[in-house]
């Protein structure tokens, strides 16, 4: 690491795409700092960073969304200049955008193609001429789908396939993927990586942005890293290990990333317990306890049914039977206001769409599930106690902001994590349920985060988290459950954590009901 | 494991399915076929209902009552796939009828003056669609602001008194027939099926769906999404301007207070004929069907001599339905997939 990588160092392997100095400033941020790199022929370069490291901002200079105020860009070593996407793409970089760019209520075949379908001589669309390109496309990645289905009629996975095809099908000699797999199930991945690794055979180049570490072994060749618009350096896979990416990304070493994880003794007395939760075709006959002041992991796949048994357990979707125990007692829980009166919390997954209110203020967001106790009794706000209440919330839970009154929308996606937890104390829970907390939050926040978890869980609190990121849950937790296809299928206590074991029962290999 | 079926039982839902069924299967998602179906059933019911409904007097009846929104509709969803909305429309019809009845009376003559009524047209839809492609001003207030200034503007134009007495020179153009057809109705069928056929087929015209679909997207993929946006205000501007040239024409006088009210019932015609607000869907087609639907139905209750009050009832329940209809038929496809 330390300074930046001049290109002359690796002059005699062709470099396909090379930067000098590029800068780029936005009202307050140096988005990218005096960026110099290249990127070989044929290979697959990793590149990673924090949030706001500059990755984005720098490839979409590459790709002609944004100029560069200073900066050469050469492509085959000739000085190339793009003032839009599209004269980036013609000239051979293509990019898949992080949010999908398809259009659902017209075809695979069109949204491949749009805008570049071929026409005969009164601009009328060659229809047959389409569908075969499609089809060529499709069968070339062994894709069994008809080029006149809707995009709409596609589940996710397949469209995030059909928009790497749409940036493919210009047939580019660099592609950059920015985050490509966030909303992709594991089996979808790997397909990726197949038409990836296909592609690269080819001799296609690529520059994968990817927050996943564990992606950057499986499929890179190269990593170069980035904090704070700068790159701080590039290694080859062989030479470099996650640990070494993590303090590159985060300029210090975090030795203390999940607290104390020593094991521990949770008091012995059972708090929260869920019985015979069952949904048909969702969960089946789910039990079990939380001890005080334990943090219960619960592992699986994407759509093994736990983001809905959560949402059941909370009141916010059905269930069709399943008895919740709070502290010996059954509570009844019809609705979300049941759980939050009980002081059972749940923070979602979905932390923009469903878990703050993005334009509103933070103080407004910390105030919303307890607004009752901050009226006077005449109904109106109580501004002062308002105020107090809400600044010592954002000390304790570190939300860095220049105020109260600065809109949720302009935090980073940790600090947006941290509001939502600070929002959620404000009910005094008993139980949170916590959903991913930490997808799109930055390893540094992330730390944050778990320390956070761990102080609730001293002070007696039971914590049940969801989580696709076995380390982090290895990492936090005092036991884990593993569901699979909506049944546990495994209960790990922390002294047996191992991924392997997870995995399997995660997979369906395992499981504890039939040995 | 898992992997593998999950993988194999999504690809497999695609073809599998046998040729008649699949066929069926496929029509019924387009909505101009839905429609379709449920105008020639409810032709049938009508005809049984009353000897009249389909006597060739009624049918002209029903396409010249029709024609102005439907001609305006032909616009409005190229408009609507692309993501704009005009409300303005009401007020550019009768605009143009001002404008092109003061000129004929001033004694230009009746092409000139024609020209010069849409070249009015042209100039609201500049302004609407600069005003939301360059200003990035949203289309429901930028259409409901010159929706209301060029009412006034004509008012203040006319005086406040209608356009009388205009030339028959003009007038052939709303009232004269070609091979036994009434203008209107020939004008209307040429941009319905003109219309469908480029909105279908050319790429000029398919990039507003990638607009209304994805608006960054489409800039991405290289529209320029700006040009297009200000023609389709143009364009809806120009047919609302046809539509009042035939509705002045047809009359004989420029009215003041034509068309009001008419922007709603042609955006509930475009959204019956499967058109979204939020863009990116709709069809030509389907508009007309919409129109014609809607038309039917008015001349139905009137002919089964049911209440004129109740047209406006039952054509709100038709719009609900039909919007209550996709959003259960997505579900179901979800939940499916």
């Amino acid at each position: 690491m330390g300074l930046p990588e001049p290109y002359w160092v690796n002059h005699e392997v062709e470099n396909i795409l090379r930067a000098d100095n590029l800068s780029k400033q936005f009202p307050g941020v140096q988005a990218v700092d005096d960026v110099t790199f290249g990127l070989r022929k044929g290979e697959i370069l990793a590149l990673v960073g924090e949030n706001g490291a500059g990755k984005s901002t720098l490839t979409q200079i590459l790709c002609g969304v944004q100029r560069p105020e200073s900066g050469e860009i050469y492509l085959e070593d000739l000085a190339v200049a793009f003032f839009s996407a599209y004269d980036a793409l013609n000239a051979g970089i293509s990019m898949v955008f992080q949010e999908l760019s398809l259009v659902d209520g017209i075809t695979i075949g069109e949204n491949i193609f749009a805008n570049r379908q071929p026409v005969g001589r009164f601009n009328n669309i060659k229809w047959r001429e389409l569908r075969r390109m499609t089809r060529e496309l499709l069968t070339r990645f062994d894709l069994d789908l008809d080029p006149t289905t809707l995009v709409k009629r596609l589940p996710m996975g397949k469209q995030q396939v059909i928009e790497i095809l749409k940036a493919i099908s210009t047939d580019p000699k660099i592609l950059i993927l920015d985050e490509p797999t966030s909303s992709l199930t594991e089996a979808e991945v790997s397909d990726l990586f197949e038409i990836l690794r296909n592609l690269q055979q080819e001799g296609m180049s690529f520059i994968y942005i990817t927050h996943k570490l564990g992606e950057v072994f499986d499929l890179a060749d190269r990593v170069m890293v980035m904090r704070d618009g700068k790159n701080v350096g590039s290694r080859s896979i062989g030479e470099v290990t996650e640990d070494d990416l993590v303090a590159m990304m985060v300029g210090r070493e975090i030795s203390d990333m999940y607290g104390d994880t020593t094991q521990r003794e949770t008091a012995q007395d059972e708090y929260f317990r869920v019985e015979a939760f069952s949904r048909r075709g969702v969960f089946q006959d789910i039990q079990f306890g939380l001890k005080r002041g334990e943090i219960l992991g619960l592992a699986g796949l994407v759509g093994a049914g736990r983001t809905d048994l959560a949402r059941a357990i909370f009141g916010i979707d059905p269930k069709d039977q399943g008895n919740v125990f709070l502290e010996g007692t059954e509570v009844e829980i019809h609705r979300p206001q049941d759980a939050i009166n009980r002081g059972i919390a749940y923070l979602t997954e979905d932390r923009k769409g469903q878990g703050l209110f993005l334009d509103m203020t933070i103080l407004e967001n910390l105030i919303s599930p307890v607004l009752k106790e901050f009226t006077n009794r005449f109904g109106f706000l109580d501004r002062n106690k308002i105020n107090d209440d809400v600044f010592t919330r954002i000390e304790k839970f570190a939300i860095a902001t220049p105020s109260a009154n600065q809109k949720i929308l302009n935090l980073s996606g940790g600090n947006q994590q941290k509001a939502m937890i600070a929002m959620w104390m404000g009910i005094e829970p008993k139980v949170i349920i916590f959903d991913e907390p930490t997808r799109g939050v930055d390893v540094g926040a992330r730390s944050e985060i778990y320390h956070k978890l761990r102080e609730l869980a001293e002070v007696g609190t039971g914590i049940i988290m969801i989580s696709s990121d076995l380390p982090e849950l290895i990492g936090i937790c005092d036991r884990i459950l593993v569901i699979h296809q909506g049944q546990i299928t495994g209960e790990v206590p922390r002294n047996e954590f191992s991924e392997e074991l997870i995995l399997a029962y995660a997979a369906g290999i395992k499981n504890r009901n039939q040995h | 494991m898992t992997e593998q079926e999950t993988r194999t039982g999504r690809i497999t839902t695609n073809s599998t399915e046998s040729g008649l069924l699949a066929t069926l299967r496929r029509l019924a998602s387009f909505r101009e076929f839905v429609l379709l179906l449920v105008i020639i059933a409810f032709t049938i019911i009508m005809a049984l209902a009353s000897p009249i409904f389909i006597t060739r007097l009624n049918i002209e009846a029903i396409l010249l009552a029709l024609s102005v929104e439907a001609t305006i509709a032909v616009g409005m969803v190229v408009l609507l796939i692309s993501g704009g909305l005009d409300l303005s429309v009401g007020s550019t019809l009768a605009f143009v009828g001002v404008v092109t009845g003061l000129a004929l009376t001033a004694g230009i003559s009746s092409p000139l003056s024609i020209l010069i009524g849409l070249l009015a047209a042209l100039s609201v839809g500049l302004l609407n669609g600069s005003l939301v492609a360059k200003l990035k001003i949203n289309p429901f207030i930028t259409t409901l602001g010159t929706m209301i200034t060029i009412r006034g503007l004509l008012l203040i134009l006319a005086e406040g008194r209608a356009v009388l007495n205009l030339p028959k020179s003009f007038t052939v153009v709303g009232q004269g027939r070609l091979f036994g057809i009434q203008y209107p109705i020939f004008i209307l069928l040429i941009l319905v099926v003109g219309g469908d056929l480029l909105l279908r087929n050319s790429r000029f015209f398919r990039q507003s769906y990638y607009i209304g679909g994805n608006e960054n997207a489409a800039r991405l993929s290289g529209i320029n999404v700006d040009l297009v946006k200000i023609f389709n205000y143009c364009l809806v501007a120009v047919l609302a301007g046809t539509a009042g040239l035939m509705i002045t024409a047809r009359f004989g006088s420029s009215s003041l207070t034509v068309g009001t009210g008419i922007e709603l019932r042609v955006i509930t015609a475009c959204i019956i004929g499967g058109a979204s607000l939020s863009g990116g869907e709709g069809s030509v087609l389907g508009a007309f069907l919409g129109a014609l639907f809607m038309g039917m139905l008015a001349n139905a209750l009137n002919l089964l001599g049911v209440d004129v009050y109740y047209q406006s009832f039952v054509t709100g329940l038709i719009l609900i339905l039909a919007v209550v209809f996709d959003v259960l038929n997505e579900r179901r496809k979800a939940s499916r997939s």
